[in-house]
């Protein structure tokens, strides 16, 4: 034990092992802020999505910290609700009906256009429809209407971004949420969009009976998001990447533990027995050698099921006899001669102390930088099944926001940052485990240290 | 004489033991395959719907009544079990017969997948995918092979130069796999630069002629083989360089240094010699690897191979596929490490003598 810890303290004198232990230090702190941060229910409910999740969110949204590189500022999404900002004015029309109008101001001053607009309308009737009328001031004072005599019920949702009839009234058939931003300079020959800031309102009028009250919620979505952006589904892509960090460590040390303590254990046993088990562990292991692994393990997942626990107990189970057993069977028929255990067999110790508190633990050392080298593999396997769409269903992970991006054509579109987060994170796991991992080597291998 | 008598014999015991692997191999893959009979309860369903909608639909029966129409339903449906074997038992008899058709590569009939030309047939299906398999796998091990068998070479002769110290400082890259790599070439050579292709075999519609075609398909295999090459190279250069660097420490080498012997007669003679035995045992342990990681790379690229068929076949619930691609991969595995087999018995004069572990 001695020994272990000494050779362990001597990782200090490897600037890469320093390197790579700070990675999973970090990594391991990312995973604890996750856990706390996002408990694990909501992590769960968040990414499922559904109505009323992501709401307020822009869809395909790039970082917000892309501003630096394009040296302009981009827009970013901005709320208005009548709950809590805007002016109400109500009006008693005589019939026992009143007009309430709400104004809903916001200012934007940035130099790329929002992506979408909004109005989601709550209303306290329950059986009369009501007719909403808004309009559009901007700040020069020009006014457009957007929708008049809209029929709203108790919540109404008014896509302005999709509302073909608007866009054919507004200048050069431009997108709503282009033409109501900018003004069309006619610069250049083609001529151009370019924002125009300032204080915009959107006026909402709607006429109904005097007990009722309308509440309008205006969002005008940015092109950035927060500090990883958005996906398709309005998602925030920070809450997969904060939550793939414990899943990644999680399922790679289980796995790199579970397949090899056993394998370690195994190789131990049957090299102290010898004869038949350990010819037929031996048959295990090349037949392990044959079997296609990955196939096998797609087919697990489609069958039985994608759950991460069933998947890291089947990848644990089919790699129980792998490579790694040869080795330490190697080592132990070394070990197996060793004076220290013909004394011990002199004395007669029974077979389970005489592997479980002599033999194996004369190998333990060199189990290490196996263990952590096998690290990464694992965390990749489980990226590999859930790039291929078998990853687990409800779990926000790494691997499935690649899946998700591939699926939606990120890389085609451009969307590059939803590939890339990912990818990089699971490069720097990969790494850090990796560079530990050949430190280790090189200090429980003697023969490596001199080269 | 005797020595090729031991390599004989060595060689006959690996085929045997190989071969013996590969049935109880795919003997467990049948077995995980029908899950506890619950697949078979999964092709029933299927069967059944297919029947029930095939006779309610059908015009002609309009006017039976419902209960009279399931009756016809269960009739059908029992047939259909027979014909697809449906009512035997699972154990021992199917699965056994199961377990034949496979290795003998009788494959049947595919359930939902057609091959590009429309059989139905598993084995047309899947020899139509080995081809791009092959040449993808093939020229990537390759490369890699020699790549990484010159390159290790290099840094043993410049060991400690700066070459040398930024490839062993590369070599943790390789615990991310190829795939991984190939997402990284695709957003920089398609997406960002647009100087090669996204995926896919050839360009669509495929060229007529053989020269552009050929042409086409190089264009098409640059990534995904850079893609291979990548995710396994630093790590086999900085192993192998080390087996090189230990073997070069021998007093035999040094003798041969002072004999003045030219230092790329020693590599060869000296050094590669008595390391090949170990490299050909890494080289299968690439190998393996890399054929695990094909299913992925392939989708990654759309590279229409055995491994996106697979993944489709899996989709689909298309048991004769499965399981017929499942054996090839299974074949071509025991193939790739007999051939390495018969390498190391010619490489490694242990197994001439007949002395070496057997």
């Amino acid at each position: 034990m001695n020994t272990l810890l000494r050779n362990l303290r001597e990782l200090r004198r490897y600037p890469s092992a320093i390197l790579g232990l700070t990675i999973i230090g970090l990594l391991i702190v990312l995973s604890i802020y996750a856990v706390i941060a996002i408990p694990y229910s909501e992590a769960i409910r968040l990414w499922r999505g559904g109505p009323g999740v992501w709401d307020e969110l822009p869809r395909n949204a790039s970082p917000a910290w892309f501003d630096l590189f394009t040296g302009k500022s981009l827009s970013r999404t901005i709320v208005v609700d009548s709950r809590t900002e805007g002016t109400r004015t109500r009006e008693p029309l005589g019939d026992g009906n009143v007009r309430e109008r709400l104004i809903l101001a916001l200012d934007f001053r940035y130099d790329t256009f929002p992506t979408e607009m909004s109005l989601f309308s709550t209303a306290t009737y329950e059986t009369k429809r009501s007719k909403l009328t808004a309009t559009w001031v901007k700040p020069d004072g020009t006014r457009v209407a957007l929708a008049s005599g809209r029929s709203i019920r108790s919540s109404d949702t008014y896509y302005i971004s999709l509302d073909n009839q608007l866009r054919d009234r507004l200048p050069q058939m431009a997108a709503p949420e282009v033409a109501l931003f900018g003004e069309f300079g006619a610069s250049s020959p083609k001529g151009e969009w370019k924002t125009q800031p300032g204080t915009y309102e959107l006026v909402l009028e709607a006429d109904m009976p005097e007990a009722y009250t309308l509440e309008s919620k205006l969002v005008v979505y940015g092109s950035v998001y927060g500090i990883a952006g958005t996906d398709n589904q309005r998602r925030d892509i920070t809450v997969a990447l904060l939550w793939g960090a414990p899943l990644a460590l999680l399922f790679g040390l289980l796995a790199a533990l579970g397949a090899n303590t056993a394998t370690f254990v195994l190789a131990g046993i049957g090299t102290w027995f010898g004869g038949f088990m350990d010819s037929a562990f031996q048959r295990l292991t090349q037949l392990t050698l044959l079997l296609p692994l990955l196939p096998i393990l797609i087919m697990v997942g489609q069958l039985y099921g994608r759950s991460i626990w069933l998947i890291l107990a089947v990848v644990i189970l089919l790699n129980v006899f792998s490579g790694a057993y040869l080795t330490y069977r190697a080592m132990f028929l070394q070990a197996k001669e060793a004076p220290y255990i013909e004394a011990a067999r002199a004395y007669g110790a029974r077979h389970r102390r005489m592997i479980f508190r002599y033999l194996l633990p004369r190998i333990v050392p060199v189990l290490l930088p196996t263990f952590v080298l096998v690290v990464p593999q694992f965390v990749f396997l489980e990226a590999s099944l859930a790039v291929l769409g078998l990853g687990d269903p409800i779990l926000p992970t790494w691997g499935k926001l690649i899946y998700d991006a591939r699926a939606a054509d990120a890389l085609y579109k451009g969307y590059y940052y939803w590939v890339l987060e990912p990818a990089i994170l699971l490069m720097v796991t990969g790494f850090g485990f990796a560079l530990v991992g050949f430190a280790l080597d090189r200090i429980f291998n003697p023969r490596l240290r001199t080269m | 004489m005797k020595s090729l008598l031991a390599v004989g014999r060595y060689l006959i015991v690996r085929t045997l033991m190989v071969g013996i692997t590969l049935v109880v191999g795919c003997y467990l893959i049948v077995i995980i395959m029908n899950m506890g009979g619950k697949l078979d309860d999964v092709r029933r369903a299927e069967i059944r719907s297919n029947v029930a909608s095939a006779i309610f639909l059908d015009p002609s029966n309009r006017g039976i009544p419902a209960d009279a129409l399931k009756v016809m339903v269960d009739e059908l449906a029992e047939l259909e079990y027979e014909r697809l074997g449906l009512d035997r038992p699972f154990f021992p008899w199917r699965s056994l017969e199961y377990l034949f058709t496979a290795l003998s590569l009788k494959l049947g009939t595919a359930e939902q997948l057609t091959s590009d030309t429309g059989s139905r047939s598993v084995a047309r299906i899947l020899s139509e995918r080995l081809p791009a398999t092959l040449v993808l796998f093939g020229t990537s091990n390759l490369l890699l092979f020699f790549l990484a068998i010159q390159f290790a070479l290099f840094l043993s002769r410049r060991y400690g130069s700066l070459v040398d110290r930024t490839m062993v400082g590369l070599a943790p890259l390789s615990s991310a796999p190829g795939w991984f790599y190939g997402i990284f070439l695709i957003l920089i050579f398609a997406a960002v630069l647009r100087v090669l292709p996204w995926g896919g075999l050839v360009q669509v519609p495929p060229p007529d002629t053989a020269p552009a075609y050929a042409l086409s398909l190089l264009e098409h295999m640059i990534l995904p083989v850079l893609a291979i090459t990548i995710g396994a190279l630093f790590a086999n250069v900085y192993r192998w360089r080390t087996f090189f660097l230990i073997y070069s420490s021998e007093d035999y080498v040094e003798l041969a240094k002072a004999k003045g012997l030219s230092a790329r007669g020693i590599q060869r003679r000296y050094i590669m010699r008595p390391t090949l035995p170990t490299i050909i045992t890494s080289l299968m342990l690439i190998l393996i690897g890399t054929w695990q990681g094909q299913i992925i790379l392939e989708t990654v690229f759309n590279w229409p191979g055995l491994g996106r068929q697979y993944l489709a076949a899996v989709n689909l619930n298309d048991t004769p596929v499965i399981l017929g691609t499942l054996v090839i991969y299974g074949y071509l595995l025991a193939g790739t490490l007999l051939l390495l087999e018969f390498i190391y018995a010619l490489v490694d004069p242990r197994v001439r003598v007949g002395g070496g572990k057997v």
